[in-house]
């Protein structure tokens, strides 16, 4: 791409710079690091797990309550309903209650699409990408993490990443079953059964509508991204 | 940005006295301390967790070379490219061209304190781009062609009122007339101008606050959402990244965000982890069509093997510069580039030279406070000593700092004298502090608590910081100063 840089060159010069610094202070260090590679190899394949906090070692009652609490914390609001049927009367509701119109931007993710959103007639759902008009945007999360009241997002056709920052107000669907403790579990769900990780191309750990501090330092919500984040809990 | 560290004395006494930013650095201390002590507290395993994040710094470092080729991989693997950088000349002269070769003009950009190491700015906007800061407190100090003066707080040192200023010189277009008391209308009023900005950039840069071997992600933790919107609505998304910034799995990220967030800002988590992998998928309606890694060294691989390698676990969190009396006093700026702190004080003679820097590792009292918040629990007191002495070995030092010395060597030589000396020094000096942990007198030094308080002694003597350090020396490879 460039004409004057060399990049294997100067991938060359780093590393190499890297090896003298590292072997500058271990006596007889092997130039090609194999033992370092062997290590590496076994880390990346067992990848130990942290310290997991107590407080997400709960039972699936305990780690949903502590999801809606934590979200609460933060500043987003929480519905909890029964069951996927009432989801259209849910976001009509919030909606209502916000003063906002009955327009939602959405994806195409299959358990949204399987809803039957006719019990609402005066919803209007546009599907895709948000461009920036849409006032109110509505994803389904792939987890929610019960330690801090995160929410997991995966980008994709199902839940465009638009939808979680353009839109002033984000509604997040998020199934109870999908609540895990800690962030790990989340990251396991990405893991194939060898063990390989399996990226969308932006995973989005949300907590909480945008913010900012930066104005002498007082927290003030709606930065740029969402001014209000509510989580809808199914099940 | 240029060095302006050897300036430190001057800059200082000019902070002291410039009450707009005295007013200002009150929102350090009153914005950070006690949050963050309140996460800390709610998190039983908190001390756990920083050993732990300490030592899988370290292995990370021990194994960098491995590492960074195990992440360049799968970074290609998800159809990115990495780019490295030996220099900062060099990263910006990658960026440039990854601009011209799509034929961008525009540019957003979320907050990147290696893009200010590299002077990127500067450089693109000789080249005929238009760079535009998104990051509130960024944006604000762009208008005013400042450079940050916190690296997770820029705009610390400027009061509201000088914002609303700022944005009515610059947002021409708007009524001159609006009422800008409140300032959410001033963070709506940045929010509606970047949101243009957004959809019209070619190109996106951001920082990383890690990447990740185990997968090829760079990890972004933010609170405002530009990071996000500068990265998804442009064609292209430059990551700009240090080689330090490589972690082995996702694993081992979810140990650093139970560390970052509580010690930076005292949230329990940011509002904000994404973790980007490669360019927009085929099926994707949204997202850069092109991922860049830009790998930039500019003289951390020299740190390696030296007393400051360190300094490379750092995670940029700013607690350090939070809980710092010199900071609290004197704001960034007077640290002349562009990491300010303990922190600053030790990185900036690593990358840009003691020559250039010497002044910084005396911007200190060593009290200790820095090294009991940092979560990678990095000696930043034991560093500002190491560089010290290599200061005063090259005869950096004026004068009389070199007698002060030669003061302290003094009596290090004569334990039981200093220890005398010292515990009535200590006596006098929690007399004059009874109640708080400040001080408004010192004696023989009414230089510095004329404008300060100083912190009341608590922790260890020098006696003992000497004795460490003795200790160190004889295992650290000390290279030759
Ligand atoms: S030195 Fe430690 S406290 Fe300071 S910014 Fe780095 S990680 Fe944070």
């Amino acid at each position: 791409m460039s004409e004057r840089h060399d990049n294997s060159a100067a991938k060359s010069a780093i590393l190499g710079k890297i090896r003298r610094s590292l072997a500058s202070v271990s006596e007889g260090a092997d130039p090609n690091r194999n033992e370092a590679r062997q290590e590496v190899q076994e880390r990346l394949a067992s990848r130990p797990k942290g310290i997991v906090p107590k407080r997400a070692q709960v039972g699936h009652y305990e780690k949903v309550a502590m999801f809606m609490d934590y979200a609460e914390r933060v500043s987003s609001t929480t519905a909890r309903i029964g069951s996927y049927d009432d989801l259209p009367g849910a976001i009509t509701q919030y909606l209502r209650e916000h003063n906002l119109p009955q327009a939602i931007v959405m994806g195409e993710d299959p358990r949204l699409k399987a809803v039957n959103w006719r019990t609402e007639p005066q919803l209007e759902r546009t599907i895709g990408p948000s461009d920036g008009t849409d006032l109110v945007g509505v994803n389904h999360a792939m987890g929610g993490v019960a330690e801090t009241g995160t929410a997991v997002l995966a980008s994709g056709p199902d839940n465009p990443t638009t939808i979680n920052f353009l839109p002033e107000n984000h509604i997040i669907v998020l199934d109870a079953n999908d609540i895990a403790g800690d962030y790990e579990s989340i990251h396991d769900q990405l893991r194939d059964m060898s063990g390989v990780a399996h990226m969308p191309r932006a995973l989005n750990m949300i907590t909480g509508p945008s913010r900012s501090g930066d104005i002498e330092q007082k927290i003030m919500l709606g930065a740029h991204g969402p001014r209000a984040v509510h989580v809808i809990v199914i099940g | 940005m240029e060095i302006k560290s050897r300036d430190f004395k001057k800059n200082a006494s000019d902070a002291l006295a410039d009450a707009t930013l005295q007013k200002a650095l009150k929102n350090v201390e009153a914005g950070f301390i006690g949050k963050r002590q309140a996460s800390v507290d709610a998190l039983p395993e908190f001390e756990d967790l920083r050993d732990l994040g300490r030592d899988i710094k370290t292995h990370a470092l021990k194994h960098l070379d491995v590492y960074l080729e195990d992440y360049e991989k799968k970074v290609t693997a998800s159809g990115g490219h990495v780019h490295w950088a030996e220099t900062a000349q060099d990263a910006c002269e990658i960026v440039r061209d990854i601009c011209h070769s799509v034929g961008a003009r525009t540019m957003t950009k979320g907050k990147s304190m290696i893009s200010e190491e590299m002077q990127l700015n500067a450089f693109l906007e000789a080249d005929g781009m238009e760079v535009t800061e998104t990051d509130l407190g960024e944006y604000i100090i762009q208008l005013r062609g400042e450079h940050p003066s916190h690296i997770i707080a820029p705009a610390v040192h400027v009061t509201k009122d000088q914002v609303e200023a700022d944005f009515r010189r610059a947002h021409t277009n708007l009524d001159p007339n609006r009422n800008l008391d409140d300032p959410v209308t001033l963070l709506g009023e940045a929010r509606e101008v970047l949101r243009e900005k957004y959809f019209a950039a070619d190109v996106g840069i951001t920082g990383a606050n890690f990447l990740v071997a185990e997968s090829g992600s760079s990890v972004i933790v933010t609170n405002e959402g530009n990071g996000d919107l500068t990265q998804t609505l442009s064609r292209v998304h430059i990551v700009l990244a240090s080689i330090e910034k490589v972690i082995p799995t996702l694993n081992d990220l979810d140990v650093f965000l139970r560390l970052l967030a509580r010690s930076a800002t005292g949230q329990e988590q940011s509002v904000y982890t994404t973790l980007s992998t490669g360019p927009r998928r085929t099926e994707d309606p949204d997202g850069p069509e092109e991922y860049h890694v830009v790998l930039l060294d500019n003289g951390r691989s020299e740190m390696l093997g030296t007393d400051f390698e360190e300094m490379l676990r750092c995670i940029r969190c700013g607690a350090c510069i939070n809980h710092c009396p010199v900071y609290h006093a004197v704001g960034g700026h007077a640290y002349g580039w562009v990491y300010p702190g303990p922190m600053g004080s030790v990185l900036t003679p690593s990358l840009v030279g003691v020559d250039k820097a010497g002044h910084l590792p005396n911007a200190s009292t060593l009290c200790g406070r820095c090294e009991s918040v940092c979560p990678m629990r990095i000696p930043l007191p034991k560093m500002l000593r190491h560089w010290r002495e290599r200061e005063y070995e090259r005869h950096l030092n004026p004068t009389p700092q070199r007698w002060g010395l030669k003061g302290w060597a003094y009596f290090a030589r004569r334990p039981k004298l200093y220890h005398r000396t010292m515990r009535i020094g200590m006596r006098v000096m929690k007399y004059l502090a009874p109640q708080t942990a400040l001080m408004r007198r010192l004696p023989a030094a009414g230089g510095w608590t004329k404008h300060r308080e100083f912190p009341a002694p608590e922790g260890k003597t020098f006696q003992q910081m000497w004795a460490e350090r003795e200790a160190e020396r004889g295992q650290t490879k000390g290279d030759a100063a």
